[in-house]
């Protein structure tokens, strides 16, 4: 199982070692920066590497890299979902998931360490089962615990520990009790420069945040259903009863969760809030270029588009932008060779214009790779998929909680490419 | 208040100052002491020093105290074994603590103290935590079980406790049984042949149960036990799948693609006309494609599974390209995988949307990638016919772009859509000559001189184009060099009258001035063949070239079963057999995927099940490169070990074999390295990335060997006229001896080779064996390892019908082929038989370790021997370790693991014990002198991936030599010393 974790910064410092068995010595995450150096862009590093005794699996979050060193064959999914739970905890206990946060709290993120791997098998890695035995650090305990002498480790068992439901601890008491569910979408999409969709889906997440008195059993319907065919589950969600009634019935973690996320790529139901209108020219002679771009709504079910933003990556030859936007300012970054149009909102009566013209290197050829538009946006209360809450009920309490439901769909990877050569 | 704090010091007397801090009497000051010591661990600084004061710290009602201190024990106790008995007793009474929380943290921090002295003082302690009352103690112990056994094996088998844990299969609590399977999963990793995890149906159901009620860790844990069940019957099978497909909506992305082993694996026992057949393989699809919408690390692994299952099953994702489709912000590691995958799921009604996206990756930025979506798009019009005009279109437009590295995979790939199309679409030969000169790497101007030569006819200025080339002949790599040669000879035979002059020119500088013998080799068996028979030579050179595959690029297919058992581990992400790479497991068994339930049979055990699974997979399509001398001595040389008759005269039996081995030689040799010989040879095109596939031990085959033979058949010799005047006086030497080496390695013939090899000896006395008599010895010869017998009738009446079979035993040996015994052996009579053997059989440990039980039989009865075989026999020839590689590896190596030996009067010097022992694949790798003693740093490696390296130290005028082992498996340390001593003496 995991051996060895290594928190290494993006500079190439090793600042924290932890070892759940022997001692493994740093040098052989010299193998690791050896890939590292190649790769260039810290993201192009390869999750799993083989040393001569030894495999590196890591993950690349918030700017560190988590470098795990196992022995033996090991499932390395397991390996990386359990390096991306380590980041999540980090996040949770102190807010980011950083070298300086990391440094200031190392007492604390030791013990979580220890706390989670056991042997290199996972221990508790639930977030509510961890606070009840690591207290995470806020101001007001540090105080009370300097001047009572207090502990910040609980010293009694975690009662989520073992019982069926380990997400959730008993004795939970609220004043306010409340429920809220986000449905959020995001939209992927490929299209091609006559705007024909060549790749579209979207990715759906229903994020909770429930605070409840006690051991409330709560039933999520929809309206339809139907839409959904493809999602994955938090671990309390009944599946059985979702396969034959389609609802979500569960006891809910303490807290704020991920629910469900979901899946939706069937080509019809994907609708594309925004056409692009896009002509960007490079001429053979005279080291110039032209650009127009329009944007226009389509399919955003009367609802108002906003932030909407526009990052294009120009060619290398490409040094400056002269243009002008009927709405929303522009900025072309020399060195990364990028181009951002922030629009803001959408306005359906006039429509947001981008044209001028681009000059390029002296004597240098016609750029041959052809830009590709990168598009943001957001609407609010609009989950595009049309995925709605019908109901929500709660049974095994007997208080009123407050229930509400926010829908927000954003631009994932939006992308807009052009195919034809130039 | 942030930890930070604890890293400023003003003074240097840190230590000092932390000490005084450490016994105060405060306990807040304590604590506030303690975790800066832990604080400056984390980071790396030394403060060891402190062990006793902190120790002390360690009696305390305040759980976080505690906590800290155990911390910092793990971290130190090894260093300082001696103090850490001090903190023994208070773990002992923490293990009665009425806290719950306390007994499974003491027993839990106990098992992490990797000090000897301790174990004994845990065992007690541990017994009674397995059997706690509290689940939460029980599961921290079943995982301090495994701890254990990782400090000390012998002592957890001895205390019983692994029947313990066995019981905690059954255990109440789904969590303890979770942690249960992962412990015993560990310790089994290390025996791969215990049964330790004996799955029979109601364990299975056990495990079922709890799956639905652990945590998601605990799912992995049982879900990968699972898949190494085999089911009784197709309705076992069923019932198990349907328990297992909830776990496909699971959050997870481990569980999920663990349940997706678990299906694939157990899907092979349903019949496919069944409906829940069908359902099941709609499941599947959804959690695939969700997986690709996770974090890129999780996305990578996963396409590499992906990669496997659509070979296996294809209909899964037929469906979902566009999910594979590259996005713009994937990391380049993603790109590559899915482009790999988009090739695989392209078909007829996909294709356009496909090369639509290659062509636009194409223009992407990242060299990489753009070299690979380049061949994709050759892929493609080879895998899919009625695409092949669009994708020679498109590769048109792309060398229209000029980008240099574009144009040279394209014309890369063009020569093989060449060779699947023949005489379809030479017309863009023309387009391609005008980027003649733009061709910088090797592999591109091979690929165009190919062209150049194959299409001589129609293109009008060959012989310019390729004399161009060989102006600067001898800078030019030897893959370029060798296209050239044959590309000449092609146009020369095609345009004999004007290409004269440009052949000999070839000819000589391939001859001549090179000192590559591949080259050299080559450009003899041309110029032989031109002076001699020119008819023949045109027949041979211009021979009609088997078209290419479609899929050289798929993984064979016993290996792609063996992976689907693997799916989800590391093995599946670098498509190898665990047994390729895992190092130090002691063997590790093959798993295979069990058979349809159609036909009835019945099911075996999992371990008579491999063997079966062995006959019964399917033959390979694509035989690796290895078996090529094996497959021609078999097929030419051997008449049918089943033929009981006379057998041919033995000379024209040669000279048979002689001229067929010679044609199919010839014809690998004539033909660039993408034309395959007409035997069933995988086609090793150049562009087809290498097959992550590991033939265990190739024999050495080099076109060089089959040219000295070639001089030396008295079948050809005749047929040759005199050979060129240049013909070095070396060419000739090795011709006598040239094929007798080939027939020993198919007949037998003990030649001495530089291996060491022992003498034989009596391995079955005839008395023993109602008058069989058997000697033989164990040699490798070309890294192959044999089996070299003599059989000696002692009896009265004739034997006949010889078969041979090996018990398991250490490293998996087992032969190769049938024996070939051809004629029955009359009384009295002695027959020599060399039995290929192979690696790859089941393993189980023997005592001692070199030890092999034999069981012959023949018409008369079943005997058995044990031999015992030189572990040297198992050295591979790539067993030379890097220097950086040796020197980390030492150190790596704990020095526990360090034997130490005397080899007592060897007169060698150093420079001659080390060729001696190179000749026997022990490699010296550096040579160190200090005080007149020469330190020989050697490494070997065995088959199954066991490094040993080695220190030989060598005294000048003193006949005892020392020799220190260190390997990661002590237990082979007295055989390889045996193997030093055997061929030292030698």
């Amino acid at each position: 199982m995991i051996h060895s974790l290594f928190l290494i910064n993006h500079s190439g410092d090793i600042f924290l070692e932890k070892h759940w068995k022997s001692v493994i010595s740093r040098s052989v995450c010299d193998y690791f920066f050896e890939v590292k150096e190649k790769a260039v862009d810290p993201e192009n590093v390869p999750p799993v590497l083989q040393t001569p005794h030894h495999y590196l699996i890591s993950i690349y979050r918030g700017k560190l890299f988590f470098l795990s060193v196992v022995q033996t064959e090991v499932p390395p999914l397991f390996v990386i979902e359990f390096l991306h739970r380590v980041a999540d905890t980090f996040q949770d206990y102190f807010g980011e998931c950083s070298e300086g946060v990391i440094k200031d709290n190392l007492v604390t993120v030791y013990e979580l360490l220890e706390e989670m791997l056991d042997n290199g098998f996972p221990l508790a890695t639930e977030s509510n089962v961890l606070k009840e035995m690591i207290r995470p650090p806020n101001i007001l305990r540090s105080v009370v615990n300097t001047l009572t002498g207090g502990s910040n480790v609980g010293d009694t068992l975690p009662t989520g520990q073992l019982s069926n439901v380990p997400w959730r601890r008993a004795g939970v008491k609220y004043t306010n009790n409340e429920a809220y569910f986000d449905v959020v979408e995001e939209i992927d999409a490929i299209l091609d420069k006559s705007g024909t969709t060549v790749f579209a889906e979207i990715q759906g997440v229903v994020e909770a945040c429930v605070r409840l008195t006690g051991m409330p059993d709560l039933t999520l319907s929809f309206m339809n259903p139907r839409l959904l065919d493809d999602m994955s589950f938090h671990p309390c969600v009944r599946f059985k009863r979702w396969e034959s009634e389609r609802v979500l019935s569960f006891i809910p973690p303490d807290g704020n969760f991920t629910l469900m996320t979901y899946h939706v790529s069937s080509q019809n139901l994907v609708a594309i809030p925004v056409y692009v209108k896009q002509n960007i020219n490079f001429f053979e002679t005279g080291s110039c270029g032209r650009l127009d771009i329009t944007i226009g709504p389509k399919q955003n079910m009367g609802k108002t588009v906003e932030g909407l933003m526009v990052t294009i990556h120009m060619p290398k030859v490409v040094l400056s932008a002269n243009l002008t936007a009927t709405q929303g300012n522009y900025t072309y970054d020399l060195t990364t060779k990028v181009l951002v149009w922030d629009i803001g909102k959408l306005n359906p009566q006039k429509l947001p214009n981008l044209r001028g013209s681009l000059s390029m290197q002296a004597g240098a050829p016609k750029p041959e790779e052809n830009p590709s538009l990168n598009i943001d946006l957001k609407i609010q209360q609009l989950a595009i998929s049309g995925l709605k809450v019908s109901r929500l009920d709660m049974y095994g309490e007997k208080y009123k909680p407050f229930k509400g439901v926010k829908y927000l769909t954003k631009a994932g990877k939006f992308q807009r490419l052009s195919l034809s050569f130039l | 208040m942030t930890d930070s704090k604890y890293f400023t010091t003003t003074k240097k007397g840190e230590i000092f100052e932390l000490k005084a801090e450490l016994n105060s009497d405060k306990k807040e000051k304590k604590k506030e002491a303690v975790k800066k010591v832990i604080a400056s661990m984390t980071v790396g600084k030394d403060v060891s020093a402190l062990f006793p004061d902190v120790v002390n710290c360690m009696q305390t009602d305040n759980l976080e105290l505690k906590k800290l201190v155990y911390l910092y024990l793990m971290n130190y106790a090894k260093s300082q074994p001696d103090m850490a008995i001090m903190a023994v007793n208070t773990f002992v009474k923490d293990c009665e603590d009425p806290n719950p929380l306390i007994r499974a943290l003491a027993v839990r921090t106990m098992g992490c103290i990797r000090v000897d002295k301790i174990t004994e003082y845990l065992c007690e302690p541990l017994r009674k935590c397995l059997k706690d009352e509290d689940p939460y103690v029980r599961k921290t112990a079943a995982v301090c079980v495994a701890k254990l056994h990782d400090i000390n094996a012998q002592l957890v088998e001895d205390q019983g406790f692994l029947d313990t844990l066995k019981d905690l299969i059954s255990d109440s609590n789904p969590m303890v049984v979770a942690n249960a399977v992962a412990a015993l999963s560990e310790i089994a990793e290390s025996h791969p042949n215990s049964n330790l995890l004996d799955l029979n149906p109601q364990t299975i159901n056990k495990l079922l149960t709890a799956l639905n009620e652990c945590t998601e860790w605990g799912q992995i844990f049982i879900l990968d036990c699972l898949a190494n069940y085999t089911p009784r019957d197709d309705r076992e099978s069923q019932s198990i799948c349907e328990r297992v497909t909830p776990r496909l909506s699971h959050a997870n992305s481990a569980v999920v693609l663990s349940a997706v082993k678990v299906l694939m694996k157990f899907m092979e026992m349903l019949p496919k006309d069944l409906d829940y057949y069908g359902t099941l393989l709609k499941k599947l699809a959804p959690p695939l494609v969700t997986l690709l919408s996770a974090e890129p690390e999780l996305q990578y692994v996963a396409l590499r599974n992906i990669n496997l299952i659509v070979q296996r099953r294809p209909e899964i994702l037929k469906h979902e390209m566009k999910v594979f489709f590259v996005k713009y912000n994937d990391p380049i590691y993603v790109k590559l995988e899915k482009l790999d995958i988009m090739i695989r799921l392209a078909s007829q009604a996909n294709i356009a949307q496909v090369l639509a996206e290659l062509k636009e990756y194409a223009t992407e930025v990242d060299v990489d990638f753009v070299r690979k979506a380049v061949r994709a798009i050759g892929r493609c019009a080879i895998k899919v016919e009625q695409s092949a005009e669009r994708c020679v279109s498109t590769l048109l437009d792309l060398i229209q772009t000029k980008v240099n590295y574009v144009v040279q995979e394209a014309i890369v790939v063009i020569k093989d859509i060449f060779r699947k199309y023949p005489n379809k679409y030479e017309s863009v030969i023309a387009t391609l000559c005008e980027n003649l000169d733009s061709l910088d790497e090797p592999e591109a101007r091979a690929a165009m001189i190919w062209i150049v030569g194959e299409y001589a006819e129609r293109i009008d200025n060959a012989d310019e184009l390729l004399e161009s080339f060989l102006e600067g002949f001898h800078d030019e790599s030897t893959q370029v060099q060798l296209q050239l040669l044959t590309a000449i000879v092609k146009l020369f035979l095609k345009k004999p009258t004007e290409t004269q002059e440009l052949v000999q020119q070839v000819l000589s500088l391939a001859t001549q001035d090179s000192d590559n013998p591949d080259l050299r080799d080559r450009g003899y068996i041309y110029w032989r063949l031109l002076s001699t028979d020119p008819v023949a030579a045109k027949e041979v050179v211009l021979a009609e070239k088997p078209l290419i595959s479609e899929e050289t690029d798929l993984i064979e297919p016993t290996l792609l079963e063996e992976l689907i058992c693997h799916i989800g581990t590391l093995a599946s992400v670098y498509h190898k057999p665990p047994s390729a790479f895992v190092e130090g497991s002691r063997g590790v068994q093959h798993k295979r995927l069990p058979g349809s339930a159609g036909s009835g049979e019945s099911v075996e055990s999992p371990d008579t099940g491999s063997a079966a699974g062995v006959s019964d997979a399917p033959p390979a399509v694509i035989p690796s490169q290895g078996d090529l001398l094996g497959d021609l001595l078999n097929l030419d040389l051997a008449p049918p070990a089943t033929t009981t008759g006379p057998p041919p005269p033995t000379s024209s039996g040669m000279q048979m074999g002689a001229m067929d081995l010679l044609g199919g030689g010839l014809d690998s040799l004539m033909g660039d390295e993408s034309e395959p010989p007409p035997i069933p040879l995988r086609t090793d095109t150049p562009q087809s990335p290498q097959l992550p596939h590991q033939s265990p031990s190739p024999p050495d085959y080099s076109p060089t060997e089959l040219g000295g033979d070639l001089g030396g058949s008295p079948a050809m010799g005749a047929g040759f006229g005199a050979p060129p005047a240049a013909m070095p006086a070396s060419f000739n030497a090795p011709v006598s001896g040239g094929l007798d080496d080939l027939f020993d390695l198919g007949g037998g013939v003990g030649m001495p080779s530089g291996a060491y090899s022992p003498p034989k000896s009596i391995w079955l006395p005839a008395m023993k064996a109602k008058g069989l008599e058997i000697s033989g010895t164990f040699a490798r010869r070309a890294g192959v390892v044999q089996m070299e017998m003599t059989l000696t009738n002692k009896a009265m009446s004739v034997m006949t019908d010889f078969a041979i079979q090996f018990n398991r035993n250490s490293f998996g040996l087992a032969p190769a082929g049938p024996l070939q015994v051809l004629t029955p052996v009359s009384p009295n009579q002695s027959i020599e038989v060399a039995l290929p053997l192979n690696t790859v059989g089941p393993v189980m440990k023997m005592e001692p370790l070199n030890n092999l039980q034999v069981a012959v039989k023949n018409n008369i009865d079943v005997f058995y021997f044990s031999c015992q075989y030189p572990i040297s026999m198992l050295f591979v020839e790539d067993g030379k370790m890097e220097r950086q590689v040796f020197l980390a590896t030492w150190k790596d190596i704990p020095n526990d693991n360090e034997s130490q030996f005397q080899i007592k009067d060897c007169h060698l010097s150093s420079d001659a014990a080390s060729s001696k022992l190179q000749g026997s694949n022990i490699f010296t790798i550096a040579k160190r002198t200090v005080d007149g003693q020469d330190m020989l740093y050697q490494s070997t490696k065995l088959t199954n991936g066991i490094w040993v390296l080695a220190e030989l130290r060598v005294q000048a005028g003193n006949p005892n030599y020392t020799v220190s082992l260190k390997c990661r498996a002590p237990e082979v340390a007295q055989c390889v010393f045996q193997s030093y001593e055997a061929v030292l003496k030698n």
